[in-house]
């Protein structure tokens, strides 16, 4: 069991894959880290979407990380976080990055998930997906390794752990 | 005037006509690179259609396709193609207050549309008759990937498909077939169906889609979520719960059969005699009537009537189509009326014929 990743302390019990920039991260967390962080534990979703969209976005402004994420401003259509929670819409593709910490957390409530595990898509414009896709696939196998576990399929788990450790090691410089 | 009007998604020989009229799968779609819906410009709308234009037009599947440029028609228009399922009522500008938005448009054929400038860019959907899930996605599908390789989706390798409103992320998949419940209504069983299917994840509408009622014990059934399952799995998952659905009908059926045949009997018969005689009709009450028809002819209580009759008339009764088929505006009085004449032409030919 390894400690968690923000106080070095407590035991981690929840962990977080995402994407920042071209890296995949994978993050362990305690509980009460995690929640600081504004990622829900075994909280459901409350009411209707848009009551969860808020109470998702809500609370996180009071942590400080979420702090700086709520005076950001996307770079590429100026929508702040109080735009996307005023409207409960994002403004534009770059918005999914700018916000993705508490969108994430919204997806939870919303999807019961926060990643894409449907088909890919090849865009024209993109010469080299090389780099993109293997982000993807790599986050699909995290993804059926999580529910295999969850499922406690131990076997295929470790087969998924082994591919996803061969993904890794393909990509060491 | 009346229009020989195909409208496939609606012909009697799908899957399961009796219960399931048809089925919808919709891919929601944005341009990479182009700001959505709320925060784009007049001019940021007509580069989204321009570039749809220039696409769709090397698509063969799309070559028999016709645009309408829901920002250049009138109401009555609109209406009439909202009637079809075409577009949405927001992007039709029907709301009472509402407008419709510059850069509005749909490019149609038959059950297959484009909508653009929604709340997303792009609106991919297919329809077919009966229960048809799989089929009504590989229609959408195709259309997607002519459209995907000559145009760059926003697309994210965590996210999936980038759409503006977080509910619909990922696959933007919402697939939904619209189901005729009766008996369930009738037991009030419905209820309870329905808060089942909530908590699978499953959601309800009425005809028009989000925001409109229930009327004529017609449901859409939809996926509520997009994002962490994949197309085929939420596909499955909707049908397998359809079939459930449609189980619990039938057995309904049966109760009343059992329970209160003699009531269920006067019930369709009136249906019928008020379909074929009325000189008057609201809208709303021939789809109770249309109801009460569509279980009379399934249970064996009322002649054989084709499904297509009473499908087509689901659209066809409507606002748009009866003032079309009268030469007559929306506000002309004598609605009602034509309506029922337009009903009674349909269902003497249906019996006649």
């Amino acid at each position: 069991m390894s400690a968690c990743g923000d106080c070095h302390e407590r035991e981690a019990s929840v962990h977080v894959t995402h994407v920042e920039g071209e890296q995949v991260v994978t993050v362990h967390l305690c509980g009460q880290c995690a929640a600081a962080r504004g990622i829900a534990g075994e909280t459901p979703g409350e009411g209707s979407p848009l009551g969860s969209f808020l109470a998702a976005l809500g609370p996180a402004i009071t942590t400080p990380t979420a702090e700086a994420n709520a005076t950001a401003t996307c770079p590429s259509c100026g929508a702040s976080l109080a735009d996307v929670r005023a409207t409960g819409r994002l403004g534009c593709a770059v918005c999914w990055e700018t916000f993705a910490r508490s969108l994430r957390d919204l997806l939870r409530r919303l999807h019961g998930a926060t990643r894409h595990v449907g088909e890919w898509y090849d865009d024209p414009a993109v010469e080299d997906a090389g780099p993109r896709r293997a982000i993807y696939e790599r986050l699909r196998l995290q993804d059926a390794l999580d529910r295999a576990i969850e499922l406690e399929a131990f076997e295929q788990a470790a087969e998924l752990r082994d591919q996803l450790r061969a993904l890794t090691e393909d990509d060491r410089p | 005037m009346t229009e020989a009007l195909e409208l496939p998604w609606l012909a009697g020989d799908g899957p399961e006509a009796g219960l399931v009229i048809s089925s919808r799968v919709r891919l929601a779609r944005n341009l990479a690179g182009c700001r959505f819906w709320g925060r784009n410009t007049v001019d940021d709308r007509d580069a989204v259609l321009r570039q749809v234009e220039r696409a769709s037009s090397e698509i063969p599947e799309l070559a028999g396709a016709s645009w309408h440029r829901l920002d250049a028609l009138p109401r009555l228009s609109r209406l009439w193609l909202h009637e079809q399922q075409l577009v949405s009522r927001e992007l039709a500008g029907l709301d009472p207050t509402g407008t419709v938005r510059s850069g509005a448009a749909v490019l149609a054929d038959g059950g297959q549309a484009v909508m653009c400038n929604e709340e997303d860019h792009l609106r991919i959907q297919a329809l077919m008759p009966g229960f048809a899930l799989e089929g009504a996605r590989q229609a959408a599908e195709r259309l997607d990937s002519e459209l995907g390789q000559r145009i760059s989706f926003a697309f994210h390798p965590e996210f999936g498909y980038l759409t503006a409103c977080p509910t619909n992320v990922g696959t933007g998949l919402r697939a939904s077939v619209l189901i005729h419940l009766p008996a369930l209504v009738l037991t009030r069983e419905i209820g309870k169906v329905l808060q089942g299917l909530s908590q699978v994840g499953l959601t309800h509408r009425g005809l028009w889609g989000e925001g409109s009622e229930v009327r004529g014990n017609l449901f859409q059934l939809s996926n509520q979520t997009t994002l962490g399952k994949s197309e085929a799995e939420l596909l499955d998952h909707l049908s397998r719960l359809v079939v459930e659905v449609m189980g619990h009908e039938q057995r309904a059926r049966q109760v009343l059969m059992r329970d209160a045949p003699l009531l269920v009997e006067d019930r369709v018969w009136r249906a019928w005699g008020l379909l074929r005689h009325a000189r008057v009709l609201a809208f709303e009450e021939t789809l109770n009537l249309l109801s009460g028809v569509r279980l009379g002819v399934e249970l064996g209580l009322l002649p054989t009537l084709g499904w297509t009759t009473l499908n087509r008339l689901l659209v066809l009764a409507q606002d748009a189509h009866v003032a079309r088929s009268a030469d007559t505006g929306l506000d002309d009085e004598a609605l009602p009326a034509h309506r029922a004449s337009v009903v009674r032409r349909m269902m003497d030919g249906e019996v006649d014929g």
